[in-house]
């Protein structure tokens, strides 16, 4: 078996031993904390996000901790952000669209964006 | 909307029950809150165990291909980003697709095929990003070709822990270890001979006790245990640090069984299946007349049994709803009933027979 090594300059496997190679995707943009990042179209906030090295999502309301992906399911709501103003989205299960605008969010979010 | 059978679940046991009833001319809808079809069938890329008809050696995701195949020849509707927030008297499914408003449907029979959740596992520093379900990095790995990490540590070598770790491996991640707090490895050693031939140590006896990381994880401190009488501790002065930037959790499984709960359909616990299960019958029918479970809610099993489980859900509603006579009926129920118990052999299966035959009891 022979196991490629496959590690881009960002994370996306792009090659894989079992998979297709991955195939060209509509490229969107998103804007996470005021910065542009290129995402694809069909995959969630959270994995845009952490390609991109942007692990922490969000800090806890009590304890300001940093929170990231922990069950990319849409269950233990971990990785909420604020999306489009709205607070406490879960990005584990909402695709990008062009033109989002996501905030890293604090304790428990406000409505409205920045 | 059809409304003869709703399955809640459109995963390897929900989509098997929707092409077995549908084949024999139920209306069937499915509804699932994923934006895709086939629940974990996807994210598996490694090839299943048992027999042909077992679907053995085909490798999950080409099985969620082939049945998304089948299903598109018959009468069934599949709506996805679709959440069902309830239950209600009558067999009155309460959904909410998307950003619309809240529906209901009538239901005539609802199959519940919801599934299963990732156990957790409580450690210091176990919120840090960083730290997440096994399951979590094989969908984003598989499915989101997003690598999770770029040194790994899994928790657990259950078969999850085991598939997980190759599979790290064959996405580009180093897997700095398995650790494994029983004595020995509790996986098939099929799958620990694997990882052990890519270089993967498998350290049994050892636990973690600290993610360490300012904002995120940067290392893991383990310690070998030792367990007198029941207990397990940590032996002072075994402690490493190892250094990763993802610590895999795959501590099991369990139902996920919100709507059971809420349908205060009966429930019992049974380790051996995960935790609480509904209780059933052989026809797999819950306490509740025509609502009926299969795949991982019905105990937590492989992707195999789900698949058989669902195809008795689908004929068992086929027959009930007068689509399949009952001689029919019986020579297909005992047919899938021999298939279900080859894939119940083995010290792993035989436990979780026992578990279900325990569930039949109740």
């Amino acid at each position: 078996m022979n196991l490629k090594k496959n590690m881009a300059n960002n994370s996306r496997i792009t090659t894989h031993p079992i998979l297709e190679d991955l195939k060209d995707r509509k490229k969107v943009r998103i804007c996470v904390d005021g910065k542009d990042i290129e995402a694809f179209e069909g995959e969630p906030i959270a994995a845009a996000l952490f390609a991109h090295g942007i692990k922490v999502l969000r800090h806890s309301p009590v304890l300001n901790e940093p929170r990231g992906i922990f069950c990319n399911r849409g269950r233990c709501t971990d990785c909420i952000m604020k999306v489009n103003g709205r607070p406490n989205v879960r990005t584990c299960v909402t695709m990008v669209t062009d033109g989002m605008v996501i905030e890293t969010l604090q304790g428990l979010g406000k409505w409205g964006t920045k | 909307m059809n409304n003869e059978l709703v399955i809640i679940g459109a995963g390897p046991a929900g989509l098997t029950a929707a092409r077995e009833a549908a084949s024999h001319g139920v209306k069937v809808s499915v509804l699932d809150e994923n934006d895709r079809p086939g629940g974990q069938l996807f994210t598996q890329t490694h090839k299943f165990f048992g027999s042909k008809e077992h679907m053995a050696s085909v490798r999950g995701f080409q099985i969620g291909e082939q049945l998304l195949e089948d299903l598109s020849k018959l009468d069934v509707e599949i709506s996805l980003n679709t959440t069902v927030l309830g239950v209600l008297p009558d067999k009155k499914v309460m959904f909410v697709k998307g950003e619309d408003k809240i529906k209901t449907i009538n239901a005539k029979t609802i199959l519940l095929a919801t599934g299963a959740l990732e156990k957790p596992l409580m450690f210091k520093g176990w919120t840090l990003p960083g730290v997440m379900g096994a399951g979590a990095a094989q969908t984003m790995m598989n499915i989101y070709r997003v690598l999770p990490g770029k040194k790994a540590l899994m928790l657990g070598s259950g078969n999850v822990g085991l598939i997980v770790s190759y599979q790290l491996k064959q996405a580009g991640c180093e897997v700095v270890g398995v650790l494994e707090v029983l004595p020995k490895i509790s996986g098939y050693k099929v799958h620990a001979s694997k990882i052990r031939r890519a270089g993967i140590p498998i350290l049994t006896s050892y636990t973690i006790k600290q993610a360490k990381g300012k904002e995120f994880v940067e290392s893991a401190v383990i310690a070998s245990v030792e367990m007198p009488a029941g207990a397990c501790r940590p032996i002072q002065g075994s402690e490493m640090e190892i250094g990763c930037d993802l610590i895999c959790i795959a501590a099991g499984l369990q139902p996920f069984s919100e709507l059971c709960w809420q349908l205060n359909l009966k429930m019992q616990y049974i380790s051996a299946l995960g935790g609480f299960v509904p209780v059933h019958d052989k026809y797999l029918q819950t306490s509740v007349p025509d609502i009926y479970i299969a795949g991982d809610l019905a105990g937590i099993e492989e992707a195999s049994t789900a698949m058989e489980e669902g195809r008795l859900a689908g004929k068992v509603v086929a027959w009930r709803l007068g689509y399949l006579d009952k001689k029919e009926f019986n020579f297909h129920f005992d047919e899938i009933n021999i298939r279900l118990s080859e894939l119940r052999l083995g010290s792993f299966g035989i436990e979780r027979e026992k578990g279900k035959k325990l569930l039949l009891d109740y």
